[in-house]
């Protein structure tokens, strides 16, 4: 019979940074250019995706047998993410009727191999939503704290845009943006005309080269499938491959880690012990200081599995609301088909990965009946196709007049059809908003008592439900996106989904934007960590995922987290200096 | 990873590097086979188990499914046939790879044939070019009403275009068809001249 043996290294590391995307990322990046030896530990494998090994970008769709069909990985074949939705042998629950649905990625670089790279910056309101709207809660720290990082990660990692001096969409330093394509165009003349703003998306993709490690966007629209040239941000890519070569980094793939280890005398943490997935050893590493950038959720689960006779309630959480607050991205959506734009003539508009144009939020929640705001995404063009093109087909052709003038039936088969093909490529728009929510005590996740995953670490369980701010705020994006959408001589397509379906709402976790979990906060009774995202009850913990985040604004909250990530390495390096840890 | 290796590498302090992806790598695949770069193991040794196995379709179900999918998607002036550019064995793979698809393709191949034979006196590969057209002419228009006995089929078709559209259009000839002509290194600045003039756009900004 096996022995279950724990093995422990020798070395002590100046620093274990748990989880390599934006936040575990940066930290490691920023310890290790200061000369800090760090163990960077990363639950999936390792990718680099100027390796042609893993690289998926510029191949077709007939190189895949199921055509990237998203068949064993959420986003299909040619998608880098590794992982999803489920994950074989790492379970997780819903209470019934409170579905949350949790995206991970297992990989060096995590989610940031295959986001949106949308780069935005929370503006000044976005601290303070609490005292603004007398509804959810303030930041410990606001826009002028954060306003340096900020400034420093577009430097250091690229970020196109456009100044445009709105009070809540703060400017960065910005590469210059891409022209909008032709529906962007359309999209910008028509929302405009009726007082919706557009403006060029803020993507931190390089139009320009910013340093001699990285190359220039060649415009192939695949950020998703991870950049050869480096010329978008990933972690993998941007920082923990450039933390390596400093010498100081130890990367540590194939780690699921089960615990933070604290010392019960002192209070404080002494390293972490984790199961190597691929020879199912158990390990324990040690470490001076331990930093989770694990993600929102995971960060929260590792604390809350963290127990001790010293932590009952698991680590930094003797206020009791590690796993409370969480909260995803709103989302909804709906797209439509320009018959202006039918039988376009065809060129390259593949562009960046991504829309070259967006609306920020623009409206005074004070005169609406929902209380935060959200910003609206865009889709659409001359696209490459992919799995499941053209179906759904019959649900359009039948109210499209043919060359002829005349209308014939939905469906068909033959000649007939393939014209129809043809002459609608290229002719549809979509837009999606992403929305803020209230974050609630009772929208949370905590250990499912009756679960582990395959390595016998304890699961997580999540209740969640939206409240009526946000549904009121998806009623709001689907009447907006009707009005754009006719605004240019679209016809919107499928059903309005309406109050039955909660205005399309999407179910929590959907938008893959989930924060809250281990909120910051000055009071040690109502929150986890400090303003420098240090654990108030254990002084050499820190967490630097999302999960310190107390609201997420209408943005995408990656820009922050490498802000804030940065910003608490750069205390870190400094109390350490001070000999205070 | 070796056990051993992971602990040599774990002593590495100044070597991250050395830590080499080997479990997240490819294994080597056969000669014949060519994987997508970056899969993960346990999606190399699926699809190299996929492409191996044992057809789904029977020749008889093949047949069928090759003359709707040239039904559905005929050659023409511009383009071959949707079995020229190779739905049907991408249709065939897709049985083994979605399961789920087993049952209502094989069951619509059914529906379709205990059709024909009632209707024609023979399965549908078997039947003149005319009474396919006319079978099919009874199930390919999902708006028009169609008497009761018909529904599934209407259904069935619309489940079969739609798989047979997703073949031809991710397939080089398909895509060559529609022209896309992106997916390649290319420097975007903006909407071609005579096209911003075609639709009356323009970038400059109106003055305010």
């Amino acid at each position: 019979m096996d022995l279950f043996q724990i093995k422990k290294a020798p070395t002590v590391y100046d620093a274990i940074v748990v989880g390599s995307g934006a936040g575990g990322g940066m930290a490691a990046y920023m310890l290790t250019k200061a000369g800090a030896k760090v163990l960077l530990l990363e639950a999936g494998g390792y990718f680099d995706p100027a390796d042609p090994k893993y690289m998926t970008q510029l191949k077709w769709p007939y190189e895949s047998p199921r055509r990237g069909a998203s068949t064993t990985r959420s986003g299909g074949d040619f998608d880098a993410a590794w992982g999803g939705w489920e994950i074989e042998g790492e379970p997780y629950t819903s209470k019934p009727g409170a579905d949350f649905f949790w995206f991970r990625s297992r990989m060096l670089g995590g989610r940031t191999n295959h986001w949106g790279r949308i780069s935005m910056r929370f503006g000044p309101d976005d601290f303070r939503r609490g005292s603004l709207s007398g509804v959810g809660d303030d930041w410990p720290i606001g826009y002028e704290d954060m306003k340096p990082f900020y400034d420093r990660v577009d430097k250091l990692i690229g970020v196109f845009g456009s100044v445009e001096n709105l009070h809540n969409e703060p400017d960065g330093h910005f590469l210059p943006p891409p022209k909008p394509r032709l529906h962007e165009l359309m999209l910008k003349k028509a929302a405009t005309g009726i007082g919706i703003p557009v403006i060029p998306s803020r993507l931190s993709i390089l139009t320009q080269p910013i340093n001699k490690e990285r190359g220039q966007c060649f415009y192939c629209r695949q950020c998703n499938r991870g950049c050869s040239a480096y010329a978008d941000f990933s972690s993998s890519s941007v920082l923990c491959i450039p933390a390596m070569k400093t010498g100081n980094l130890t990367l540590q793939n194939n780690a699921m880690v089960r615990e933070v280890l604290t010392d019960a005398k002192t209070g404080l943490a002494t390293g972490v012990s984790y199961v190597d997935t691929i020879s199912m050893q158990e390990m324990s590493v040690y470490g001076k200081t331990i930093i989770l950038g694990a993600s929102t959720c995971e960060s929260a689960r590792l604390l809350l599995n963290s127990k001790s006779s010293r932590f009952p309630n698991g680590l930094a959480n003797s206020s009791g609301v590690v796993g409370k607050y969480l909260n995803d991205s709103t989302g909804a959506s709906r797209s439509g088909f320009v018959p202006a734009l039918m039988d376009r003539k065809r060129y390259n508009e593949d562009g960046v990965g991504g829309m070259h144009v967006f609306t920020p939020w623009w409206l005074d929640n004070k005169k609406l009946d929902f209380p935060r705001g959200y910003h609206i995404e865009y889709g659409g063009g001359m696209g490459m196709p992919g799995y499941g093109f053209g179906g759904g087909i019959e649900a359009l052709n039948g109210k499209i007049p043919g060359r002829d003038g005349k209308m014939k039936p939905a469906g068909g088969y033959g000649a007939g059809l393939k014209d129809d093909m043809r002459r609608f490529y290229g002719a549809y728009v979509s837009m999606s908003g992403r929305g803020e929510p209230i974050p609630l005590e009772s929208n949370y996740c905590e250990i499912d008592p009756n679960a582990v995953d395959k390595y016998g670490i304890p699961t997580l369980r999540f209740h969640y439900k939206w409240s009526d701010a946000e549904i009121k705020q998806a009623k709001h994006m689907q009447d907006t996106f009707e009005q754009i959408i006719e605004a240019m001589g679209g016809m919107p397509m499928g059903n309005k989904p309406g109050k039955e379906q909660n205005y399309g709402l999407a179910a929590p976790g959907r938008i893959i934007h989930e924060v809250g979990t281990v909120r910051m906060g000055n009071d040690p009774a109502k929150s986890a960590l400090n303003k420098f995202q240090q654990a108030h009850d254990v002084k050499n913990l820190f967490v630097v995922d999302a999960a310190p985040f107390v609201t997420q604004g209408d943005k995408n909250v990656t820009w922050t987290i490498l802000a804030a990530s940065m910003r608490t390495s750069e205390y870190l390096i400094d109390q350490v200096k001070r000999k205070n840890i | 990873m070796k056990r051993r290796d992971t602990l040599k590498a774990l002593s590495l302090t100044s070597l991250g590097l050395a830590v080499n992806p080997v479990e997240a790598a490819v294994p080597e695949p056969k000669p014949a086979v060519k994987l997508l770069p970056g899969r993960q193991k346990f999606e190399a040794e699926r699809d190299l188990k996929l492409l191996a196995a044992e057809p789904f379709f029977t020749p008889a179900e093949l047949q069928t499914v090759t003359l709707l999918s040239d039904i559905i998607i005929p050659a023409d002036a511009k383009s071959g046939s949707a079995s020229q550019a190779g739905v049907p064995a991408f249709i065939e793979f897709m049985m083994r790879d979605q399961p789920r698809n087993q049952t209502p393709m094989r069951g619509g191949l059914r529906w379709l044939n205990a059709k024909c034979v009632s209707r024609y006196g023979n399965p549908f590969a078997k039947c003149t070019k005319e009474q396919q057209i006319d079978m099919v002419e009874q199930i390919a228009y999902p708006g028009k009403k169609v008497p009761s006995d018909m529904t599934q089929g209407v259904a069935f078709f619309t489940y079969l275009r739609n798989f047979v559209l997703g073949g031809f259009y991710t397939s080089k000839m398909g895509i060559e068809d529609l022209g896309y002509v992106g997916n390649t290194p290319n420097q975007w600045d903006g909407v071609p001249e005579d096209v911003l003039k075609q639709y009356g756009l323009s970038y400059e900004e109106p003055k305010k």
